[in-house]
C-alpha cells in the first residue's frame, strides 16, 4: 500500500469507529446533526472538495459529484425526516472502501503484469582498474567488454569474445530450449546465461539493444487504443450526464404526477431518495478500469510467450483474423537452401558442383551459399576471373581459363545453349561449361518442421483462407503449398508484386475479416505495413522487423501465429464479458433503484462488487500459456 | 518532438481525463496517457518549448484531476 492508500485506510477505520460509537450516544436535533457531521466529513471531505472544484473547473459530472450529491441529499432527507444519518455516512464509507480496494487491486495487478514482463537487466559487470564492478547498463559504451556470470542476464547486445555457454532465451521467446553460444557468436540482451562465464564485447548501446527495444514496444503498446477502449471513453462521456438527468427526472416527475394527476401525497422524500440511489449505482468505474486492464494483461501474457503485440488495436484486429498470407521463404521454410540433386550431368557431379561453386564464389546470394556448402571446401578464388553477374539470370565467369555459365533458363537462352527442362521442384541452376550444356543442379528450401501443423492450427483457430506468396518457381511453390495444405498460392512474384497481391486480397475480403501477412521482416516491410496486421517472425535481434511489423514473433516458430490469434480471442472475449456484465448489472440495479427495490446499501455493493469481479476477470487475460 | 513522462494517477477514468486535458493544451500535438504503465507520452508542436508546455499541461491536468502527478 502506498502512502495515499494508508491514509485512506486510517480515515475509513476512524469513520467506522465513530459511526459505531455515535450509535450508542443519545442525541437529538442539532446536536445529533453536528455529531454525525464529524464522521461524514472525515470520510468524505476530499470527495466534497473534488466535487466543488469540479464545478468550478466546469468538470461537473464525475463520480465525486455523484457521491457528493447523493450523500448530501441523503443527509437532507434525514434532517427533514427520519434523522437517520447513518446511511449517508455508510454510503460514503463504502464508496471509499471500494475506491481503496480498486486502487489497491489495480495497482497490484498492474505491478504483477509489469513484473512478468520485466526483462530489464539491472547491471552490467565491467572491468575497472583490475576489478570487476557492477555498473548501470546505460553507462556502458559500445565496444566495452562485459562479463556475464552464469545465472545473470545478458544486459547488452554483443559478440562473445571468450567462453562458451548455453543461453536461456525464454524471457524473449517463451521457448525454453537452450541455445548454445561460443566465441564469435552474436548474443542478444535479455537472454539468461546458464552454464559458463561469458566475456562479451558490446556492439550496441543499452538503449539500442534488443531488450530495450522490446521493453519500449511493450510499454508503449497500450497507448494505441483499441476500438473497445475508445468506445468506453466515449460512453463514459455521455453516460454520466445522462444518468444525472434521469435522476433529476426521477426525483421530480413522479411526485408531480402523484400530486397533480393522482391527487395523492407527493412523497418527495421517497422519490428523492430513489433518485440518489440511482446516482450511487451509476458510477462507471468497473467498465472504465477493466477494459484497458484486460488488454494490458492480454498483451502482457502474449509477450511472455514471445509474441509482442504493438497495441491493443492490433490485438483486437488479430482476434478477427480470417485470412493469413504467408511469405514462403524464412516463414514456412527455414530459408536455408540445400542442393537436392544434380541431373543430366555430362561430367562428374563433384566436378560440376566445383564449377558452380567457383562461378558463384563472389556472390552472397543464398543460392550461391548453398552451392558452396554442397561443394564442401572453400573455393579457390584465384582460379576464377571475368566474373559477370547478370541480374535475374545468373553468373558467367572463366574458371581455369574455361568459360562457365551458371544460371536459370533465361541465361541459357541468352547464350543460345540448348538446355534440358527439370521436372523436380526447386530452384534450378543450369550449367554450361565451355559453351556446352553440362547439366543442372536442383536447389530447394527446407520446410520448417512445424509448418504443416501451424497451418492446420490456423484453420482450427477460425482462419478461412491461407495464401502463400513467393518469388519461387510455380512448380516448387505448388508442391510446397500442397504439402502444407495451403489454399492458394501465387508464385514467381517480385517484391513489388507481393504488395499488389496483398492489396488485391484486401479488396476481395469482407470488411470485417482481417488480413494477416506473415513475413520474416527482412525485405517485406512494405507488405507488412499494407496488411491489416503485419506479423514479423524470427525477429530476435532484427530492428527492421520490430519497426515494420504490428506483431513481432521473437522466434521463428509458425505455430505462434495461431497461438497469437487464440490469445487475442481470449482477451477480446474477456473484454466483451466485462462490458456486458458491468453494463448488465448496472442497468438492472438502476431499474431496481428507480422502482424502489434497491436501497443505497445494495447500490454501493453493486458498484464495488461489479468492479472487483471485472478486475479479477480482466487479470485472467494474462494466463495464456495453455492456449 | 515526442517525450515520455512518468505520471501518477489512481483511476483509469482520471487517466482519460488527464489525456483530454493534455490534448487541449496549446503546444501539444498529441498526448496519450497510459494508465497501466503510468506514463504520459506527449508530442509537441515544433514552435513550442516542451518544458513550458508541460507546466501548462500539469496545471490543466490538476484542474480535472486533483490527485494526479506528472514527474517533469
Amino acid at each position: 500500500m502506498n502512502k495515499k492508500q494508508k491514509k485512506m485506510l486510517i480515515r475509513i477505520i476512524l469513520a467506522a469507529v465513530m459511526l459505531i460509537v455515535l450509535h450508542f450516544i443519545p442525541a437529538d436535533g442539532i446536536v445529533r446533526f453536528v455529531l454525525y457531521l464529524i464522521p461524514y466529513l472525515v470520510i468524505g471531505y476530499d470527495i466534497l472538495r473534488k466535487a466543488f472544484r469540479g464545478i468550478l473547473n466546469k468538470q461537473i459530472f464525475d463520480e465525486n459529484f455523484l457521491m457528493a450529491v447523493a450523500t448530501i441529499g441523503a443527509i437532507a432527507v434525514a434532517v427533514t425526516g427520519s434523522g437517520d444519518y447513518t446511511e449517508a455516512i455508510a454510503v460514503m464509507l463504502f464508496y471509499q472502501i471500494g475506491e481503496l480496494f480498486q486502487s489497491y487491486a489495480v495497482g497490484k495487478s498492474r505491478r504483477n503484469i509489469t513484473a512478468l514482463m520485466d526483462i530489464r537487466p539491472d547491471y552490467a559487470n565491467v572491468w575497472r582498474d583490475d576489478r570487476l564492478v557492477q555498473v548501470d547498463p546505460e553507462e556502458v559504451e559500445t565496444g566495452t567488454v562485459i562479463v556475464v556470470q552464469p545465472g545473470e542476464k545478458i544486459p547488452i547486445d554483443g559478440i562473445v569474445e571468450e567462453g562458451s555457454s548455453s543461453l536461456n532465451t525464454g524471457a524473449l521467446t517463451g521457448e525454453s530450449l537452450p541455445r548454445d553460444v561460443k566465441e564469435g557468436d552474436e548474443v542478444i540482451s535479455g537472454c539468461i546465461n546458464m552454464t559458463g562465464v561469458l566475456k562479451i564485447r558490446t556492439t550496441k548501446e543499452f538503449g539500442e539493444s534488443t531488450v530495450s527495444k522490446i521493453l519500449e514496444l511493450v510499454e508503449n503498446s497500450s497507448s494505441r487504443k483499441s476500438r473497445s477502449e475508445n468506445f468506453i471513453s466515449r460512453f463514459a462521456k455521455y453516460y454520466t450526464p445522462a444518468v444525472c438527468g434521469s435522476a433529476v427526472i426521477l426525483a421530480v416527475l413522479p411526485p408531480l404526477v402523484r400530486m397533480l394527476v393522482l391527487s395523492a401525497s407527493p412523497e418527495w422524500g421517497v422519490w428523492v431518495y430513489r433518485a440518489l440511489t440511482f446516482l450511487v449505482i451509476s458510477c462507471p468505474c468497473a467498465l472504465v478500469i477493466s477494459i484497458p486492464l484486460s488488454f494490458f494483461a492480454g498483451i502482457g501474457g502474449a509477450s511472455r510467450e514471445g509474441i509482442l503485440v504493438k497495441g491493443s488495436n492490433y490485438l483486437e484486429a488479430l482476434s478477427k483474423a480470417r485470412y493469413v498470407v504467408f511469405d514462403k521463404t524464412g516463414t514456412l521454410t527455414q530459408g536455408v537452401f540445400q542442393v537436392n540433386g544434380v541431373h543430366h550431368g555430362s561430367m562428374e557431379e563433384e566436378k560440376l558442383l566445383e564449377y558452380a561453386a567457383l562461378a558463384e564464389s563472389a556472390s552472397s546470394h543464398p543460392i550461391s551459399k548453398s552451392l558452396r556448402q554442397a561443394y564442401g571446401r572453400e573455393p579457390d578464388r584465384k582460379r576464377v576471373c571475368d566474373v559477370k553477374e547478370i541480374g535475374g539470370h545468373g553468373v558467367t565467369a572463366r574458371i581455369d581459363g574455361i568459360p562457365v555459365a551458371a544460371g536459370n533458363d533465361k541465361l541459357m537462352r541468352q547464350l543460345n545453349i540448348p538446355y534440358k527442362e527439370c521436372h523436380s521442384a526447386g530452384t534450378i541452376v543450369h550449367m554450361a561449361v565451355n559453351g556446352e550444356y553440362a547439366g543442372h543442379i536442383v536447389i530447394s528450401d527446407v520446410l520448417k518442421p512445424n509448418a504443416g501443423k501451424a497451418i492446420r492450427a490456423l484453420k482450427g483457430a477460425g482462419v478461412v483462407k491461407t495464401v502463400m506468396l513467393t518469388g519461387d518457381g510455380k512448380k516448387a511453390a505448388e508442391q510446397t503449398a500442397e504439402e502444407l495444405g495451403i489454399d492458394e498460392v501465387y508464385s514467381e512474384l517480385l517484391p513489388g508484386d507481393k504488395v499488389a497481391k496483398v492489396e488485391e486480397l484486401l479488396a476481395e475480403k469482407p470488411a470485417k475479416a482481417k488480413l494477416v501477412f506473415v513475413g520474416d521482416g527482412i525485405n517485406d516491410a512494405p507488405v507488412l505495413g499494407r496488411a491489416d496486421i503485419g506479423i514479423a517472425m524470427g525477429a530476435m535481434g532484427s530492428d527492421a522487423a520490430i519497426e515494420a511489423a504490428d506483431v513481432v514473433l521473437m522466434d521463428d516458430d509458425p505455430m505462434k501465429i495461431a497461438k497469437g490469434i487464440r490469445i487475442s480471442r481470449k482477451c477480446l472475449r474477456i473484454v466483451h464479458e466485462n462490458i456486458v456484465f458491468a453494463l448488465g448489472v448496472k442497468f438492472l440495479c438502476l431499474i431496481l433503484g428507480a422502482v424502489g427495490i434497491a436501497d443505497m446499501w445494495l447500490a454501493i455493493f453493486a458498484d464495488v462488487g461489479v468492479m472487483i469481479l471485472a478486475v479479477l476477470n480482466a487479470v485472467r487475460a494474462l494466463f495464456v500459456r495453455k492456449l | 518532438m515526442k517525450k515520455t513522462y512518468k505520471i501518477e494517477v489512481d483511476c483509469a477514468n482520471c487517466a482519460n481525463k488527464m489525456e483530454d486535458a493534455a490534448r487541449k493544451t496549446a503546444g501539444v500535438r498529441e498526448a496519450t496517457v497510459n494508465f497501466m504503465t503510468q506514463k504520459m507520452i506527449v508530442e509537441f508542436e515544433e514552435t513550442h518549448e516542451p518544458a513550458a508546455v508541460m507546466k501548462q499541461v500539469l496545471k490543466n491536468c490538476k484542474k480535472v484531476e486533483e490527485d494526479c502527478e506528472i514527474y517533469l
